[in-house]
């Protein structure tokens, strides 16, 4: 059947099973705009107030579905404001599949009006990404593009189009199989060889240590994780992006690790004989100091991408594979009488990190007069009973998120952990929103960090998307502040916020609900009250100025030289 | 160390500045580059010379291999192999260096490619050390111009990489 460029791109999508994207028009995607009106009982659009909101939109559903997330742009300033998004997701390889609008294939390279180098730009901040001169290409491209972002280590991958290729008109198939591309086959399963290696690895260890990352929760690994730690007794340390992938309530779990980790768990990591990474990837805020991470242990490590393997840090048994894949492998040797009978006793394991935990390093003081912000997280986390979807900024509060709303469940935690974006959450949660309209979302923020795209308020309203923002409102930037009260002798360069709106009001202009909080009786209260409106709300917590995330692993230093409160 | 590494990739537009936008975002650096289409067409072949610890040589390997239209990386100095390069000098000559300048020309079996009554253009083929030991003993001549294509290699013996195969397996 002949279509235009601009039918293609719809029937492609609707082929791929894709119901939902965000976006914001131009002049270069009208004929797609075009189409999607014409099928928007089909595919339901979301307007953001800004393209940045329209990417963290698209990642944020798809860190909740595990499906490709979707979204559009006009060229240009459409394209350049897309970027913030993209490297949010290619660092925590999030699977997005980004149509970009272009100049007309005539005038690229002539500096044409709201003309930019797209694929050029975006080249560091995709899995992939594609330029299409000619329509005959473009439903190919687009399937490629979706499926290289969801498969092997997911990814946003970025599709180009210009103008006049969405008019030119070409055949188009229908097709629902997989495309084959001779330079792109991600490895699914793990070396057998290696797996039993691992398995009588896992027998002699006396101080093992499973070190679990975003990769588990990609993955859809969480029930063979637990599967395996159950059968093997070990301990799970997580890292911010693979919270929820293990829970947080079960008594293996020794917590995040890292620079705001728990002191049992960089503990357990400084001490053990074996550390088993799960598709983490030894992350400069995970290892600290790397001579002195892990120093007495034999690493292992899955990942189904081999450049995270060894780059960091050297690894002893390296296993490129799918990480549900290459656990159910494991599983398949681990969960046998043979094993079970060879194994070490680990209760002299669990007596050392059993006395590292009773430091409760977790610790802190709740006055009367002055609301912590850990506190707000603990009476959050108890009023949705634990149950939230939480997105957060980036800063104190999200590391205060990550330590004090336990996760027993994977896809409820959306976090900027690699390229740390400010401005993230907010957007994100519309997206979690959007894919789980039941749902309780929650966005932990900063008097600082929602300001960074405080606009998507509006696209909350238009969609009556009843998002919850708790904002921690300290006055300041208060990650910056503790690192300049820590490292630059309280010296606070500009980290404090001396203009911040009325919050409560700022709500009100946007028709959404604004609640303010000063007391600490409050808190509850507030929080109830907020979350039981069916709508938007805000909900402005003014919390103790000067409180810090601890514990902390100074940069530079060694896992095993936290400050402790 | 140095080494050799030979990517057979698609011959697409953009391929060679990921490639090259890979090793700059990573620090890793490029002593050498050539590319060209290679069997049908439809693939080139980057050849790059590049230093580094096992530890980088390992990181690019795999990087240039998680490219997308990268089909398949090898490291050429992990075996036996043949290099070479071919260079392109430029000599003004006057009535004395010109015997001098062709001498030199056939001791390193090189060619005289263009000639004037003022100068010699030589082409010369080998190695690294016989193209630097070649343009030592051409400059006090008067070399004008050069210029070099950076290596090309391949792994001896009857296996190549899969995808320029030409004869049968």
């Amino acid at each position: 059947m002949k279509m235009t460029g601009a039918q293609i791109v719809i029937q492609t999508l609707l082929d791929l099973g894709v119901d939902t994207m965000f976006g914001y028009p131009g002049g270069t995607v009208l004929y797609i705009y075009d189409e999607l009106y014409k099928n928007k009982h089909k595919i339901h659009h979301y307007l953001t107030r800004h393209e940045q909101g329209a990417l963290h939109a698209a990642d944020g559903y798809a860190r909740v579905t595990g499906k490709v997330g979707v979204a559009i742009v006009t060229s240009g300033p459409g394209a350049t404001n897309a970027v913030t998004g993209l490297a949010t997701a290619h660092m925590d390889s999030i699977p997005i599949l980004c149509i970009s609008g272009q100049v007309p294939v005539a005038l690229i390279g002539n500096d044409a009006f709201q003309e930019a180098d797209t694929v050029g730009i975006t080249r560091s901040c995709t899995k992939h990404n594609y330029l299409v001169r000619d329509v005959n290409d473009l439903a190919r491209v687009l399937r490629e593009a979706y499926y290289i972002a969801h498969s092997g280590r997911p990814g946003p991958v970025l599709v180009d189009i210009p103008k006049d290729v969405t008019v030119a008109e070409a055949e188009y198939v229908h097709t629902t199989t997989e495309p084959k591309i001779r330079s792109y086959k991600p490895t699914l399963t793990g070396h057998i060889g290696q797996i039993r290696r691992g398995a009588r690895m896992f027998q002699q260890a006396k101080k093992p240590v499973l070190y679990v990352g975003g990769g588990a929760v990609t993955a859809n690994a969480h029930r063979e994780l637990f599967r395996m730690a159950d059968a093997l007794g070990f301990p799970v340390t997580n890292t911010l992006m693979g919270l929820g992938s293990f829970p947080a309530s079960d008594p293996r779990f020794i917590g995040m690790l890292g620079m705001h980790g728990t002191y049992e768990a960089n503990m357990a990591v400084s001490h053990c004989d074996l550390l088993i990474a799960v598709g983490a990837r030894f992350d400069d805020r995970v290892t600290g100091k790397l001579s002195a991470f892990a120093p007495h242990a034999t690493i292992m490590h899955i990942d189904v991408d081999p450049t995270s393997i060894s780059k960091n840090v050297k690894v002893d048994l390296p296993i490129v594979g799918d990480v549900r894949h290459v656990l159910a492998q494991f599983n398949e040797q681990v969960l046998t009488p043979e094993f079970a009978s060879g194994k070490q006793d680990l209760t002299p394991w669990w007596e050392e990190i059993n006395s590292w935990r009773q430091r409760d390093c977790l610790r802190y003081a709740q006055s009367s007069d002055r609301i912590e912000p850990q506190y707000v997280i603990q009476c959050l986390h108890a009023v949705t009973k634990g149950e939230a979807i939480i997105a957060t900024d980036v800063g104190q509060h999200q590391m205060w998120a990550a330590q004090f709303y336990g996760f027993d469940t994977p896809r409820r935690w959306l976090t900027s952990g690699g390229l740390g974006t400010m401005g993230y959450g907010l957007p994100a949660a519309m997206g979690a929103q959007v894919a789980k309209p039941d749902a309780q979302v929650v966005v932990i923020t900063g008097e600082g960090s929602i300001q960074m795209n405080i606009q998507e308020f509006a696209t909350c309203l238009q969609y009556r998307l009843p998002v919850k923002v708790v904002i921690m409102n300290n006055g300041y930037l208060g990650m910056v502040r503790q690192w300049q009260e820590f490292f630059y002798q309280r010296r606070y360069a500009e980290s404090n916020m001396e203009v911040t709106p009325d919050f409560v009001k700022l709500a009100e202009a946007y028709g959404a609900l604004g609640l303010r909080c000063e007391r600490v009786a409050d808190v509850t209260a507030t929080l109830e009250k907020g979350l039981a409106h069916p709508g938007t709300v805000i909900m402005d917590f003014i919390v103790n100025r000067e409180a810090n995330v601890y514990p902390m692993v100074p940069a530079g230093a060694g896992l095993n030289e936290m400050i402790l409160i | 160390m140095r080494h050799i590494i030979s990517a057979l990739v698609e011959n697409e537009a953009g391929v060679l500045s990921r490639v090259v936008g890979l090793f700059s975002a990573r620090g890793f650096n490029i002593e050498t580059l050539t590319v060209a289409p290679v069997g049908d067409g439809a693939t080139s072949r980057i050849t790059l010379v590049t230093r580094g610890e096992d530890a980088i040589i390992e990181q690019i390997l795999k990087q240039l291999n998680k490219l997308v239209p990268v089909i398949q990386v090898a490291d050429l100095t992990e075996g036996p192999h043949v290099e070479r390069e071919l260079m392109l000098v430029k000599v003004a000559t006057d009535k004395e260096t010109r015997a001098e300048v062709l001498r030199l020309a056939d001791i390193f079996r090189s060619r005289i490619v263009d000639a004037t009554p003022t100068s010699f253009m030589i082409e010369v083929t080998g190695d690294s050390g016989k193209l630097d030991a070649c343009l030592a003993l051409l400059t006090p001549l008067g070399v004008t111009e050069m210029v070099r294509t950076g290596h090309v290699a391949l792994a001896r013996g009857e296996k190549g990489m899969s995808n320029t195969r030409t004869t049968h397996h």
